[in-house]
C-alpha cells in the first residue's frame, strides 16, 4: 500500500509438524488485516523463496521473523542464525521453537537409537538389508545429537506459546508484536478460564490415577476425577480449547510466567492432592503413573534435558 | 584423589535440623560432605529445589523431616514423602539414579541416627560416583 510503511515479516519452518504454518491461517479473515500492515518477505512453506534470497537481505531489515519448529539439523541451526542476523525481532513461534515440544521427547534417546528405530527396528519397517539412506552426491544436513529450542541457539525476543498457537493467543500476540511489544499473553493458570472450574471441589483428593480413556467422564474438573490435567501449571490464553472438547490439558502453553518449571510444579501439586493413605498404597499409586517425563514434560523435555538423557552408571 | 561427593541436605527446623545440632553438640563424627539448608518443614522442599540442586551439580540430595505423625505442621512430612516418591520416578526417567535422593525421618533427639544416616548416604553416593549432571558441566 502506498504511503504506508509496511512491516516486513518472515516465517520459517524448522523441525516441526507444519501445524504452526497452518495455524497462521486459523486467523481466517483476520489474516487480511495482518496483510494490510505487513508484507511477507520470506515464508518458504507458502511461497517461493530461496535461502539465498534471505542471505541477500540487509542485516536487520526484517521487522519480525517468526521461527516455528525446533532445531534438529544443521540446516535448522544455520537458518536460525541467519534469521537472527537479518531481523529486528525474532519470535519463537509455537511450542517447538519455545520449549522443544513433543519432538523434544527425542532427547530421551540418542541419535543412534532414533536412527535404529526409524530405519531398522520399527515394527512397521521392513528393511532386511539394513539400508540407511545416504548419498555420495548430495550433502545432507547433519542430524544434531540433541534437539534444541530456538533460545538454546540464538537470542530470542519474544515467545508465542501453544501447539500450535491457538487463535486467541495468536491474535493477541500479533497485535502486540505489530505495535513493537515483545511481552504479551496472560499471566494466570488455565484453570482461570476453564469451563469446568465451577465443578472443582474445595479440596481435591486423588486416590487413584486414571488415564483419560479409562474412566467415563462425568463433566467435572478432571483432577477431581483422578485424571491428570496440566491446567493448574499451564499458562492461560487458549480459552481451554482442549477441555472444551472434553480432553484434559497436556500443557502445550508452557509454564505460567515467573514459574520456571511447569512439569515440576504440576508434579508437586499432584503429590499434594494425593489422599491420605499408608506408605504402601502411596507407593503403589505413584508407581502406577506411566511415563513421568512424557506426562509432565511433554512439551519441555528439550529444556529439561538439553544434552539428552543423563547416564548414571550402576 | 578419592571422590568427595557434594550433598545438599534440606533439614526441617523442628526435627532433622535439631537432630543435626544434637549430633554436633554430642561431638558425633560424620562426613563433612553435606551442605545443610534449614527449611521450616520438609513439606517446604519444593521438588524444584531438588532438581535445581542436581542441575547445579549436587551428587546427592538428602531431605530430613519429622517422623510420621510428628510434623510440626501436621502433614508437611507426608507431602514430602509423596513428592520425593514422585521425584524419584522423574529422576529415574531422566537418567539419574533415584538412590541419589533420600528422605529420612530424624527427630530432635536422634543425633546418633542423623550421624548414621548421613554417613551411610555419603558412602552410598561415593559408591555411585559423581552425578552425571555434574560431569556435563
Amino acid at each position: 500500500m502506498e504511503g504506508k510503511e509496511m512491516k516486513k515479516i518472515a516465517m520459517y519452518w524448522g523441525a516441526g509438524c507444519g501445524g504452526c504454518d497452518v495455524s497462521l491461517l486459523s486467523l481466517h479473515e483476520k489474516i487480511l488485516d495482518l496483510l494490510e500492515e505487513a508484507e511477507i518477505v520470506f515464508w518458504p512453506c507458502a511461497m517461493d523463496f530461496k535461502y539465498e534470497d534471505l542471505e541477500k537481505m540487509k542485516d536487520g531489515s526484517i521487522d519480525i521473523a517468526f521461527y516455528n519448529g525446533a532445531i534438529r539439523t544443521e540446516e535448522n541451526e544455520e537458518i536460525a542464525k541467519l534469521l537472527r542476523k537479518k531481523s529486528k525481532i525474532l519470535v519463537a513461534y509455537g511450542s517447538c521453537a519455545t520449549e522443544g515440544c513433543v519432538i523434544g521427547l527425542a532427547n530421551l534417546y540418542s541419535r543412534e537409537e532414533i536412527f535404529d528405530t526409524v530405519y531398522l527396528k520399527n515394527e512397521t519397517t521392513k528393511n532386511e538389508d539394513g539400508i540407511i539412506p545416504s548419498s555420495n552426491d548430495l550433502h545432507l544436513p547433519e542430524f544434531l545429537p540433541h534437539l534444541k529450542t530456538l533460545e538454546q541457539v540464538v537470542k530470542v525476543d519474544a515467545f508465542i506459546p501453544g501447539c500450535p498457537p491457538p487463535k486467541p493467543v495468536l491474535e493477541n500476540a500479533l497485535e502486540a508484536l505489530l505495535q513493537g511489544k515483545t511481552e504479551f499473553g496472560k499471566s494466570v493458570a488455565l484453570c482461570d478460564e476453564c469451563p469446568r472450574k465451577d465443578s472443582k471441589p474445595e479440596k481435591i483428593e486423588i486416590n487413584k490415577f486414571y488415564r483419560w480413556h479409562e474412566k467415563e467422564d462425568n463433566g467435572d474438573c478432571f483432577l477431581a476425577q483422578g485424571i491428570i490435567c496440566m491446567g493448574p501449571a499451564t499458562r492461560a490464553g487458549c480459552e481451554a480449547e482442549c477441555i472444551s472438547a472434553n480432553i484434559p490439558c497436556t500443557g502445550c502453553m508452557g509454564a505460567v510466567p515467573k514459574v520456571r518449571e511447569q512439569g515440576i510444579s504440576m508434579l508437586s501439586a499432584l503429590a499434594s492432592i494425593l489422599g491420605d493413605m499408608d506408605e504402601e498404597k502411596e507407593k503403589e499409586i505413584i508407581e502406577s503413573l506411566q511415563d513421568v517425563v512424557g506426562t509432565f514434560y511433554k512439551y519441555a523435555t528439550a529444556k529439561l534435558l538439553p544434552e539428552g538423557r543423563l547416564k548414571d552408571e550402576s | 584423589m578419592s571422590f568427595e561427593p557434594k550433598i545438599v541436605a534440606f533439614l526441617c527446623n523442628w526435627c532433622a535440623y535439631a537432630g543435626a545440632d544434637l549430633a554436633g553438640t554430642s561431638r558425633l563424627q560424620y562426613p563433612a560432605n553435606i551442605v545443610p539448608i534449614r527449611v521450616m518443614c520438609s513439606g517446604r522442599v519444593d521438588p524444584e529445589f531438588i532438581l535445581e540442586a542436581f542441575r547445579k551439580g549436587a551428587d546427592g540430595v538428602f531431605i530430613g523431616g519429622c517422623h510420621p505423625g510428628d510434623c510440626h505442621y501436621v502433614s508437611g512430612n507426608y507431602k514430602a514423602r509423596k513428592r520425593v516418591e514422585m521425584m524419584k520416578k522423574l529422576l529415574k526417567e531422566m537418567g539419574i539414579n533415584p538412590r541419589r535422593l533420600r528422605l529420612e525421618w530424624v527427630s530432635a533427639t536422634e543425633g546418633q541416627k542423623f550421624a548414621d544416616v548421613v554417613s551411610q548416604f555419603v558412602e552410598e553416593i561415593k559408591e555411585l560416583g559423581p552425578s552425571p549432571w555434574r560431569e556435563k558441566k
